[in-house]
């Protein structure tokens, strides 16, 4: 089973950085969350898969019983999750806002910080050198 | 001299002028008396553990050659300080100039006293640090910046490559510490690192003390106030490579490699140096050429290595920085007094500025290597050494005989030139410098004189001891002025004859010189301005290549780098060797795995391809839906909890949003989409492949075990992944909190953005 959920973890990987590639930044989004499922499943099977018996003590021992699931991965899987929300529901609100201000989703478009038509600032730099050189 | 700003009355530099030197006076006489235990043949070592855990100490050596450098650092600083205050005093940026010298002066006396190789780089590095500041001390004027840039770029480098070999060093010899090194030299000559690390400290060495072909920072370094000339770059710090060549002779030296460099180097320097010298119009680039002339003289010396050479090394350091220190502070005063450096506009200061005159012929006799004076002794005993050399005798008695004869010429073009003859009209006003700046030439000028008369003094308590500390064992020191006719004496009075002659001519012997070296193709300075030209045309093509302003660039440079990365070092170290079992693998697999396999890996691709974004939304759910079954299937009910609440919320989130959003549409970046499918193909590949190697591998449980065992016992819980995460993990979910806190907090203040922030909205209101 490791193995088949290991291809899987390939193909979500590959559809998440297809989707990331985009310029489209809601499918970048849609990548985001693929991402972080596989990156999940990633430690979660890195752990070990162990069928039907969760990473519980019984009421009458002070150990778990032998051969339960690996508690680790479980818990840090946990973390992920939510730490994965938290940057999708901001990055969510970031495409939603960038899309109310500037109007499109299309990443290209988007250089409100870096004009396409920025040759005067590379002009102004060359006279620079050039007064610099001549001194 | 500096300009720009106004001036600032000051009594002899005011408060800053004052310290700056007092401070220099007191440590003088401080290491002064150190001076007999010194030459007792002890080496007083006082210091504090500084980084303990890396086993770096501030350790201070004091053995006859910091002791030379140390006094002659607090001793020559403290007549440059006195004649700032006067030079520059009323400067309004004087207190920084004092503030630079002192921090240098700090930085000087730090590299020569270290003891722990690190804290000696540390030191070198503030005194280039130091010198960047005052040599571009007159900021506002572009040559001062570039010079100033240059030196600290060539120092600099040399200084990290200087660190390489140290850090190398250290782990040859398993100490840092100068003085436990000092006794491995044979060790460390037959190590496997000898070469790279000679390399490495010579590339320190050669640029500091500006070497060929590293010479050309230093002649620019001329561009800093002559008070910094005369202390930095010409006693003190452009030493530092000599001080570093010689407190390494007793480990690096003797060899063939070291030998050759040492030699070659310096010998090259000291005439090429001299000739450029001859060059010069300006009288403190004069100057300027013949400190390098010194400077290779020592460097070839030291690397002659006899214990001759050594001790006319040691000498020839002493009497240099006498009588060039009262040179430049000779040419400053005339600067200062009649606004120009020009040998051709000089003429006749003598009987306007009598002291000066006199503070500057009794260093330029020393220089010329005329007797009774110290010059004298000093250039014998170099000759002494050349004629006794086993190896390359000629060559190194040649250097110097050539460069002495130029250094003749040099001290009369820099002080028989300006102060001799008529007056011109243009100088009838002109008077002496105040009496602050002559003093310190003067007493320069003076010891150089005193020094060769009484020269038991320098050499029982300078040149002997540090002739000691360099060659490594004891050697007899007998300075002496004139004992017997020999070859060093004949050669001297052929050094004269032929100086005299050539200055006599040397206003013919400059032009012919400047149209030589005009013809010369190789230039060194318009050649360092187009290495710096190069480095910025690369620096741009390569921040244009990465830095796009390109979302979709940036993603394919990341991942394609991940996929290259990870995939080149699975082929290198062979990572590949499959040996899972596969029919194990999928026995007793049963229908809902299969379906859950399928509905994640179907959903995944759905969303990669679809145009429509209801579409895209479903198959993300399903994604989501079938991982958390996953979780469920695979004993972890509290992660499938929680990833079935998230998904859901993603699923709500994402179906709000597209209320307010626009269609999917196609993808409009058909041109690229082979490249992408191959490039997201790889990167799924690969993650499989890594976590194949992965699964292959044993697992370490210990972790989990702990946790196991202790969850109940220690931390009262019966649910292993909660204890983890509330208790033995606590740290971390607080971090994720705070996470949650921070994303909900910025995207409350996207949502209610600001009445300013959107550009629409200023469109629509015009």
């Amino acid at each position: 089973m490791e193995l088949l959920v290991a291809i899987m973890v390939g193909v979500l990987v590959a559809a998440s950085v297809h989707l990331m590639l985009a310029r489209n930044v809601l499918r970048f989004l849609f990548g985001l969350v693929l991402i972080s499922n596989a990156a999940n499943l990633t430690i979660f099977v890195a752990g070990r898969l162990t069928p039907e018996s969760p990473p519980l003590i019984p009421y009458d021992a002070d150990v778990p019983v032998a051969d339960v699931a690996n508690a680790l991965p479980q818990a840090l899987v946990l973390t992920a999750i939510v730490i994965g929300f938290g940057l999708f529901a901001f990055a969510l609100t970031l495409v939603y806002r960038t899309y109310q201000n500037l109007g499109t989703l299309n990443s290209d478009e988007m250089r409100l910080a870096e004009p396409e038509d920025d040759t005067h600032v590379a002009a102004e730099n060359k006279t620079y050198i050039a007064r610099e050189a001549g001194q | 001299m500096a300009t720009g700003g106004v001036e600032v009355p000051r009594l002899a530099g005011g408060p800053a002028g004052w310290l700056s030197v007092i401070i220099p006076a007191v440590l003088f006489a401080w290491f002064a008396q150190f001076l007999p235990a010194v030459a007792d043949g002890q080496t007083p070592l006082i210091g504090i553990d500084w980084v303990p855990s890396l086993d770096i100490r501030l350790e201070m050596l004091l053995d006859g050659l910091s002791l030379t450098f140390a006094l002659l650092i607090t001793g020559i600083g403290t007549l440059v300080t006195l004649y700032s205050t006067k030079y520059l005093g009323n400067h309004p940026e004087y207190p920084r100039f004092v503030l630079y010298l002192m921090i240098f002066m700090v930085g000087m006396l730090g590299l020569v006293l270290a003891d722990n190789l690190i804290a000696l780089f540390v030191f070198w590095e503030v005194t280039t640090i130091s010198s960047y500041l005052l040599i571009g001390f007159t900021s506002d004027s572009a040559k001062s910046r570039r010079s100033a840039l240059q030196a600290l770029l060539l120092t600099g480098t040399g200084g990290l490559a200087l660190l390489a070999g140290m850090i190398m060093l250290g782990s040859a010899a398993g100490t840092f510490s100068l003085m436990e090194i000092r006794g491995m030299g044979d060790a460390i000559r037959d190590h496997e690192y000898y070469i790279p690390i000679l390399i490495l400290f010579l590339a320190g060495a050669f640029t500091k003390s500006a070497q060929f072909p590293f010479h050309f920072w230093l002649p620019n370094a001329m561009a800093a106030p002559t008070p910094v000339s005369a202390y930095l770059h010409s006693a003190t710090m452009v030493k530092g490579g000599v001080y570093l060549m010689a407190r390494m002779n007793p480990t690096l030296g003797g060899t063939e490699p070291w030998f050759w460099a040492l030699v070659i180097a310096g010998g090259f320097t000291t005439v090429f140096a001299s000739v450029l010298a001859i060059r010069q119009t300006d009288i403190k680039q004069v100057l300027a050429y013949t400190t390098l002339m010194a400077l290779g003289a020592l460097t070839l010396f030291i690397g002659a290595g006899s214990s001759h050479a050594i001790k006319a090394a040691m000498l020839f350091l002493v009497v240099h920085s006498l009588y060039k220190a009262a040179l430049f502070l000779m040419i400053g005063i005339v600067d200062h007094e009649t606004g120009t450096r020009e040998v051709a506009d000089l003429r006749g200061l003598a009987r306007k500025m009598p002291i000066t005159f006199l503070a500057g012929a009794l260093a330029a006799i020393s220089m010329a290597g005329i007797p009774p004076f110290f010059g004298f002794i000093g250039k014998e005993f170099l000759y002494k050494a050349g004629l006794e050399a086993d190896v390359a005798g000629l060559w190194i008695t040649g250097c110097i005989f050539a460069a002495s004869v130029l250094m003749f010429m040099a001290a009369g073009i820099s002080v028989a030139r300006p102060f001799l003859g008529r007056v011109p009209e243009r100088f009838a006003d002109v008077h002496e410098g105040p009496t602050p700046m002559w003093i310190g030439p003067f007493l320069l000028g003076a010891l150089s004189l005193f020094f060769g008369i009484y020269s038991d003094i320098p050499e029982f308590w300078l040149v002997g001891p540090a002739t000691d500390a360099v060659y490594g064992s004891d050697v007899s020191v007998d300075l002496y002025l004139f004992r017997e006719v020999n070859d060093a004496f004949i050669l001297s009075m052929i050094t004269f004859a032929v100086g005299f002659v050539l200055y006599l001519g040397h206003g013919r012997i400059r032009n012919a010189l400047g149209r030589i070296i005009t013809a010369n193709p190789i230039k060194f300075d318009p050649g360092w301005d187009r290495t710096l030209d190069g480095l910025k045309v690369l620096a741009g093509w390569q921040t244009n290549l990465l830095q796009s302003g390109i979302l979709q660039r940036y993603i394919f440079i990341i991942f394609a780098t991940l996929a290259i990365g990870v995939g080149v070092t699975i082929y290198l170290q062979d990572a590949l060797n499959f040996r899972m079992d596969i029919a194990a693998e999928l026995d007793g697999l049963l229908f809902k795995h299969w379906a859950i396999l399928t509905f994640i890996t179907a959903g995944a691709i759905l969303t990669a391809l679809t145009g429509s974004r209801m579409v895209a939304i479903v198959a993300l759910g399903v994604v989501g839906i079938g991982v958390a079954l996953l979780f469920i299937i695979f004993s972890a009910p509290d992660v499938a909890i929680t990833q079935l609440l998230v998904e859901t919320l993603v699923v709500v989130l994402v179906a709000v949003a597209m209320l307010k959003l626009p269609h999917l549409g196609v993808r409009t970046d058909e041109s690229n989409r082979p490249v992408h499918a191959m490039l997201s193909i790889s990167v799924g590949v690969i993650t499989t492949l890594v976590l194949v190697a992965v699964l292959q591998s044993d697992l370490d449980l210990r972790l989990t075990e702990y946790f196991g065992e202790t969850s109940w016992s220690e931390a009262f819980g019966r649910n292993i992944v909660n204890v983890i995460l509330v208790d033995f993990r606590a740290l971390d979910t607080f971090g994720e909190i705070a996470v949650v806190v921070v994303a909900a907090l910025s995207a409350y203040a996207l949502l209610r953005g600001t009445r300013y922030g959107s550009i629409r909205d200023e469109g629509e209101e015009k």
